[in-house]
């Protein structure tokens, strides 16, 4: 029977607080934190470090299915799931899909993955679900709704939480949407949105699952579900019989933020996180209808190791100075046109290289054993030609020899700091440094490798690794 | 293999005013050093027999040849980033070395100032390997502070000390172009204003950095065997080198960002054809490559000038002002004087020819008794540097 491996998450490292909002709009202060993605991040790289937050030091041969669930994906038109594959340097026979659409889509694929799994048309299956969703400037949705990424490997073995039961319920209510003509998500009327979409179409859902199962609310340890806000979040959980002090998952709001399609994926995380083998937990991600699980924690959840999951990443924070650097960091304005010539683009250079580019390897030559990166057929060191062997550097630590702090490069949100990075047991890197705080960066200071989008010449996303001060 | 010492000489030099020349375009700039040129070995257009030209930001010998009207002769575009001044020196002097040719012209220039912006525009960064991932980003201050970072680290200078110690540079810099009546930053600078001006790069400053000029410079150059009837006071070429690195020392571990190993290379082929011993005793004046005043500190250790991570006491000594044991950058530099990038090798080898002819402008700066001078020239990055060294002496 298909259950969850493996989980991770990733929350963005930069916040911005409730009050700095109000400080831009007016209006009072209410207290609590969103996270933002920086400028270089968007749900693709966002499900990226997610996923190998999940994957840990697993053997990522062993995966042979990814599925990415966003209503933000980065594309309109162009899978996301087979770039994540590639970054997560997983192998090429692997079947890849986008779930999008709806806040749903994070069920969506949890569903279909467990449906595979079960059919015995895959055994291990990654499912993430990411958004970067950005809500009109000055709405009701600003201040409430943060970026975010969770991942959960599926398998038919070695499970650490088993799937007990399924139910779904689909819905044509209208309450969140966005047309192609639609730069902002919009919504209808508080009370019908919520009180009588969400409130409604939830409870049917936990109800007809616990109907379906023959089982009570006091069965369960956490009850899982999707909110909007902490208010009608709680007022659901009440509705269903729940008890929301005691059984009802943080929803993360004051924290993260709402981060609509990631919402189910994360809150489940940080449950998991706390929960004791023999634990039940119903699950329920709301969206077009829902779908509602209810999942057993096993006894070897013990051994699954530390993940960085929600817990470590909430705890590792940069505060944004105010709301302005929130709209560079989205883009939100128009700005002054640049006047120097835009950066040209390459998808043959981007293709031939794409193992050196998005999986991050290097070359290891066999004759002097020196790693190199960017991969040379001459080798640098020994000029031996053609004679090496691939190795991933994406995932190794390291220090910074040097760098710069560069006020005048072509980036959207300046300065770019330039650093050399020794890694560990491999070779020197050199890239941009990212979510640092300039007042701490120095020679010495411990690095890791990070997926980010790099710019958009050639009018596509170019992605690559950069270098960031180790975040958790 | 042998040595060129003496063999080469320089009859006439030209040099335009450096300085935002938004009036002149390129053929403006090649005329005017051209023909300054000509007139200072007494010859014309016409008896030139094959030219150089070095420029990065066009492309072929047709560059040169419309605007002087060269009548179909062999004219060779060189280019190696910045180093291209030497490279337009060094081509010609081969080629007279060879017999090929009796009279030639060797010219350098760049427009860099008719694009909008302030800054070299992204072209000049190529360098870098051209791709559309590895380059994002990246400028040539933001990669030369790379090196000031680790030479600050490595030799413990704390960030007011480094700043301190790349501030008095710049000072001496401007101190000289202040006094050079063709240099395009004339005006002194304080310590003060160098550590406090705006930075372009951590740790370098507004003033830490080289202006962005439009210039020329041009030499006329014979046998020397030849060079009597031109002129008395002709001056040679003693040795020069040319050293391009493997390119990726960026991302190799044994380089530390401290030095500059193509100088170390380009400079011993230099020394050893001139049969220098030396340097700081030998030469009597140095014009380097001071794109960024870090690039003055270490290239002036990589020269064998002073010993490695010693330099500061040398600038607090003064040694390398005009009154010092060896003038550095008596022209005022590329800081002060600019830094047009095909013209900047030539330039300095213009500045070496007048002092040694004792014409050096304004005659303040005209130092006694100068017999031999280095020119060194130097593009790309640390890890992935061209450089070209030029001595020049009287005979």
């Amino acid at each position: 029977m298909a259950g969850i491996v493996s989980y991770g998450a990733y929350i963005p490292i930069y916040r911005l607080s409730r009050d700095e909002i109000a400080r831009a709009w007016g209006g009072g202060g209410r207290g609590g934190e969103k996270a933002v993605a920086n400028w270089d991040e968007d749900s693709l790289t966002m499900g990226v470090e997610a996923v190998i937050d999940c994957l840990n030091n697993m053997n990522r041969e062993l995966v042979d299915g990814l599925y990415f669930a966003s209503t933000t994906p980065p594309y309109r038109e162009k899978q996301s799931a087979s770039i994540m594959a590639a970054a997560a340097d997983l192998r090429r026979e692997l079947v890849t899909a986008d779930f999008t659409d709806s806040l749903r889509a994070g069920g969506s694929a949890f569903r279909a993955a467990l449906d595979a799994i079960n059919a015995g048309s895959a055994k291990r299956v990654l499912v993430v679900a990411s958004d970067s969703r950005v809500p009109a400037p000055s709405s009701d949705f600003e201040p409430n709704w943060g970026d975010g990424a969770a991942a959960l490997l599926l398998g038919d073995s070695e499970t650490t939480v088993s799937v007990e039961d399924s139910y779904g319920l689909t819905s044509d209510f209208i309450d969140i949407w966005r047309r192609d003509k639609d730069t902002y998500p919009r919504t209808w009327e508080d009370r019908f949105v919520i009180t009588h979409g969400y409130q409604e179409i939830t409870k049917q859902a936990i109800t007809g699952l616990l109907q379906k199962c023959n089982l009570k609310p006091s069965d369960f340890s956490k009850l899982v579900v999707y909110g909007p806000d902490a208010r009608s979040h709680s007022a659901l959980a009440k509705s269903a019989g729940f008890d929301p002090k005691t059984q009802l998952q943080d929803p993360l709001i004051n924290t993260v933020g709402n981060t609509g399609a990631a919402s189910g994926l994360m809150m489940l995380i940080a449950a998991l996180e706390e929960a004791k083998p023999g634990d039940r937990i119903l699950w329920a991600i709301y969206g077009d209808g829902a779908d509602a699980f209810i999942l057993k924690v096993e006894g070897n959840i013990k051994k699954l190791g530390d993940r960085r999951g929600i817990k470590r990443h909430l705890a590792s924070k940069m505060m944004l100075p105010n709301y302005e650097s929130y709209l560079r960091f989205r883009n939100l304005l128009e700005w002054e046109p640049e006047r120097r010539p835009p950066e040209e683009g390459s998808l043959e250079i981007i293709w031939r290289e794409r193992n050196a580019i998005l999986s991050g390897r290097g070359y290891k030559c066999h004759q002097c054993g020196h790693v190199q990166f960017p991969p040379q057929r001459i080798c640098m060191w020994c000029q031996a030609k053609d004679d090496f062997e691939e190795v991933r550097l994406s995932d190794k630590k390291g220090t910074i020899f040097t760098f710069s702090v560069d006020e005048r490069a072509m980036v959207p949100v300046l300065p770019n700091v330039l650093a050399v990075v020794e890694l560990e047991d491999a070779c020197r890197f050199y890239g941009q440094l990212t979510d640092r705080d300039l007042d701490k960066i120095d020679v010495g200071m411990e690095i890791e490798l990070t997926f980010r989008k790099i710019n958009e010449a050639g009018g596509v996303n170019n992605y690559f690794w950069k270098i960031r001060p180790v975040r958790c | 293999m042998e040595s060129i010492k003496d063999k080469v000489a320089i009859i006439g030099m030209g040099c335009t005013k450096f300085a935002e020349l938004w009036d002149w375009d390129t053929d403006d700039l090649v005329v005017a050093a051209a023909h300054e040129a000509f007139e200072d070995a007494g010859v014309e257009a016409k008896d030139i027999q094959a030219a150089w030209v070095g420029t990065m930001g066009r492309m072929s010998g047709v560059t040169i040849a419309a605007p002087l009207q060269l009548q179909y002769i062999p004219v060779t575009h060189v280019e190696n980033a910045c180093a291209t001044g030497a490279e337009s020196i060094r081509g010609p002097a081969l080629a007279l070395a060879a017999k090929a040719y009796d009279l030639v012209l060797a010219i350098g220039f760049e427009k860099l100032k008719d694009y909008g912006f302030s800054g070299l525009h992204p072209y000049y960064h190529d360098t870098d390997k051209w791709h559309p991932i590895y380059r994002a980003g990246s400028t040539a201050p933001g990669k030369y502070a790379l090196a000031a970072t680790r030479y600050f680290a490595r030799y413990g200078l704390s960030r007011d000390e480094g700043k301190r110690m790349m501030a008095k540079i710049s000072v001496k810099s401007h101190h000289n172009g202040a006094r050079n009546p063709k240099a395009h930053l004339r005006r002194e600078v304080t310590i003060e204003q160098v550590m406090n001006a705006p930075i372009i790069a951590w740790p370098l400053g507004l003033f830490d950095c080289c202006g962005v000029t439009d210039g020329a410079a041009a030499a006329v150059m014979c046998r020397a065997e030849d060079a009597k009837k031109y002129r008395d006071d002709y001056v040679t070429i003693k040795g020069f080198g040319i050293s391009i690195g493997p390119g990726w020392g960026k991302t190799k571990s044994d380089y530390d960002y401290t030095s500059w190993t193509e100088t170390e290379h380009a400079a011993r082929q230099a020394y050893e054809m001139a049969g220098i011993k030396d340097p700081r005793k030998e030469l009597d004046m140095v014009e380097l490559h001071d794109c960024f005043s870090i690039a003055e500190a270490i290239a002036t250790e990589s020269l064998g000038l002073c010993p490695k991570g010693r330099v500061k006491e040398d600038i607090d000594a003064g040694s390398f002002a005009q009154e010092g044991d060896l003038p550095l950058n008596l022209s005022g530099g590329l800081k002060s004087f600019g830094h047009p990038v095909g013209a900047s090798g030539a330039r300095e080898v213009y500045e070496i020819y007048k002092q040694i002819q004792g014409k050096a402008k304004e005659s303040s700066r005209q130092l006694e008794n100068v017999k031999m001078g280095l020119a060194h020239n130097q593009g790309g990055h640390p890890g992935r540097f061209q450089c070209g060294v030029t001595i020049i002496g009287a005979p």
